[in-house]
């Protein structure tokens, strides 16, 4: 029986050196949710109150959270979005015919991924003190806890996407149809609040609007902040942790059905 | 089932309702280069894909040195050493990354890992750029890292899909030798696609593959022996015409594909002259000599090998 670890941790491994030596993926993942937080955020600063927030926290400071959360996604879908390239590849077919097993591929995938999205996020967390946000040692544990387990769960979505797919044009449709919108209505943007019931209802099925209400309670875990009307801090750590398994689970089964199909 | 052989009984594979691989049966045992010719679409990818374990034959059975495909497939990867056509390595990473990047996936690490991955690069004569980016070397130096790549884990079968496509004559021999040396030394079996004759013609046995059947299997010599005698090939302008022309004039069956007639015949260089001076106008080249395997394929199946 071969130590299943060995493979996971040479796959992680592989995903990370690979990044650094591409740096324009480092580039490219951070700079641009940084333009669109600062060309929104001072946008809408001025003429645009969040509904339940208080009169301290601009927008500027309200889009904070949810750009750090755009770069995860970003992060987590361009780490993925390799899987598909390679698959066409012979790379990819060299690990699906070695003797590790397919939830172990998936996982050293998925650690890679949620590596570089988290290292990516780290990043952003220090300009926090720029927009207001002060936080202490308990808050920075919590936010870090909180964006590993966004990173891992958006870097599974990106795998369960990315095994079905031949093409990386199929998976920029998906990633414009599917997934911006899923950021765009997680309370990352607007909170939900005041917002028509439809729309309010769409966020409230959103699994990554738990994320970003975790996200928001972490970071302002040491304050008094008021932060609106969110999901509770049980309900959306648990939320977070059930999408991370279903992905995780999702990503595995796609992976293991794609490579048994008859007609590959 | 012996632990000494891949045995393939009555493998059939279909993509929809069309039909890649039909009814193919064959075995080989240790130590012996096995061939699989064919054309582009003849079904050898697909054979390939199967035996590598990346999909399930639509029917049929596969034995791998004892083991049943369909049921024990983890044990048959350990046994395999593939390379695929499409390159398979990382060419972000180096030489070495790559190599130990396939041992960990086959659990092989530590000590035992370096020092197979550095008397693996001897053997191959890339020592001297284990540490350069993959991206860095030529194709012929990257096809070698596959390959060293693939006997990294000690293979007991070594599978290679069109081994020597995109690589120059001198490193296809080379290659051609080291597989020679490794099924001799080692006593493992390789099995390869191709479709280019030369390097069908240096395996022990060829199987002759034809839209999914297999329509011939055996040594190249065996096979080349289907035909009696000499192979005259004609090219000509109006190959319906002279094939008939031919056919009535000389106890012949001339095969047309083409631009070219195909004539098997016992003492070719008469016939040549003979050919040459009754039809002088519509002859526009003629060449002529020992069967190749490419004839065989062509008496088999009427068609050209394309």
């Amino acid at each position: 029986m071969i130590n299943v670890l060995l493979p996971i941790t040479t796959i992680w491994r592989r995903e990370i050196i690979r990044f650094f030596r591409q740096r324009s993926r480092l580039f490219s993942a951070i700079a641009q949710p940084l333009v669109f937080w600062i060309l929104i955020g001072s946008g809408l600063n001025a003429s645009f109150q969040p509904f339940g927030t208080s009169e301290k926290q601009g927008y500027i400071e309200y889009f904070y959270p949810g750009i750090v959360v755009l770069v995860l996604l970003f992060t987590a879908i361009f780490a993925t979005i390799s899987v598909v390239n390679e698959r066409r590849e012979g790379f990819l077919q060299g690990v699906l015919v070695a003797p590790a097993p397919r939830w172990g591929i998936v996982l050293g995938q998925a650690l890679g991924g949620t590596t570089l999205a988290l290292l990516q996020g780290v990043l952003l967390l220090f300009i926090a003190p720029l927009t207001g946000i002060r936080f202490g040692l308990t808050s920075l544990l919590f936010t870090l806890g909180v964006m590993t387990l966004l990173a891992f769960g958006l870097t599974n979505l990106g795998l369960l996407i990315a095994w079905r797919m031949d093409s990386t044009q199929g998976f920029h449709a998906v990633m414009n149809l599917i997934l911006i919108p899923i950021w765009l209505l997680s309370g990352a943007f607007f909170p939900s609040t005041g917002a028509p019931d439809w729309l309010t209802w769409v966020m409230k099925l959103n699994p990554l609007t738990y994320g970003v209400a975790a996200f928001r309670r972490s970071l302002y875990f040491d304050t008094e902040t008021t932060i609106g009307n969110m999901p509770t801090w049980t309900l959306s750590i648990l939320v977070i942790s059930l999408f991370c398994f279903l992905t995780y689970l999702g990503a595995t089964l796609t992976a293991s059905a794609e490579t048994n199909k008859k007609h590959a | 089932m012996s632990v000494n052989r891949i045995t393939v009984q009555n493998l059939t594979h279909t993509y929809g309702t069309r039909c890649a691989l039909d009814n193919v049966s064959f075995t080989v045992p240790r130590g012996e280069i096995f061939c699989l010719l064919g054309p582009n679409g003849s079904g050898k990818t697909t054979l390939f894909n199967i035996l590598s374990t990346l999909m399930p034959p639509t029917s049929g059975n596969v034995n791998i040195l004892g083991h049943d495909l369909g049921i024990n497939a983890r044990a048959i990867r350990k046994l395999l050493g593939i390379v695929f056509q499409h390159p398979g390595l990382d060419v972000k990473l180096t030489v070495t990354e790559n190599l130990r990047h396939h041992g960990h996936l086959y659990g092989l690490k530590g000590k035992s890992l370096k020092l197979r991955i550095f008397e693996l690069l001897e053997r191959f004569g890339i020592s001297d750029r284990s540490h350069d980016l993959v991206e860095k070397l030529s194709g012929g130096l990257q096809r070698r890292v596959e390959i060293a790549k693939a006997m990294l884990h000690s293979p007991q079968v070594l599978l290679l899909d069109e081994p020597s496509s995109g690589l120059d004559v001198g490193v296809r021999r080379q290659l051609s030798e080291y597989m020679i040396s490794l099924a001799e030394t080692e006593n493992i079996i390789i099995l390869l696609t191709t479709h280019l004759m030369d390097e069908a013609e240096l395996c022990n046995r060829v199987g002759i593959l034809d839209i999914g059947k297999m329509v011939a299997l055996g040594t190249p010599d065996e096979l080349k022996a289907q035909i009696g005698g000499d192979v005259v090939l004609i090219e000509t302008t109006n190959g319906e015409v002279l094939r008939n022309a031919i056919a009535d004039r000389f106890e012949v069956l001339p095969i047309l594909t083409e631009n070219y007639l195909h004539v098997e015949c016992e003492r070719g260089h008469e016939f040549v002259r003979d050919v040459v001076a009754a039809f002088p106008d519509e002859i526009q080249t003629v060449r002529f000599g020992k069967p190749t395997l490419e004839d065989v394929f062509i008496k088999l199946t009427g068609n050209p090998f394309v």
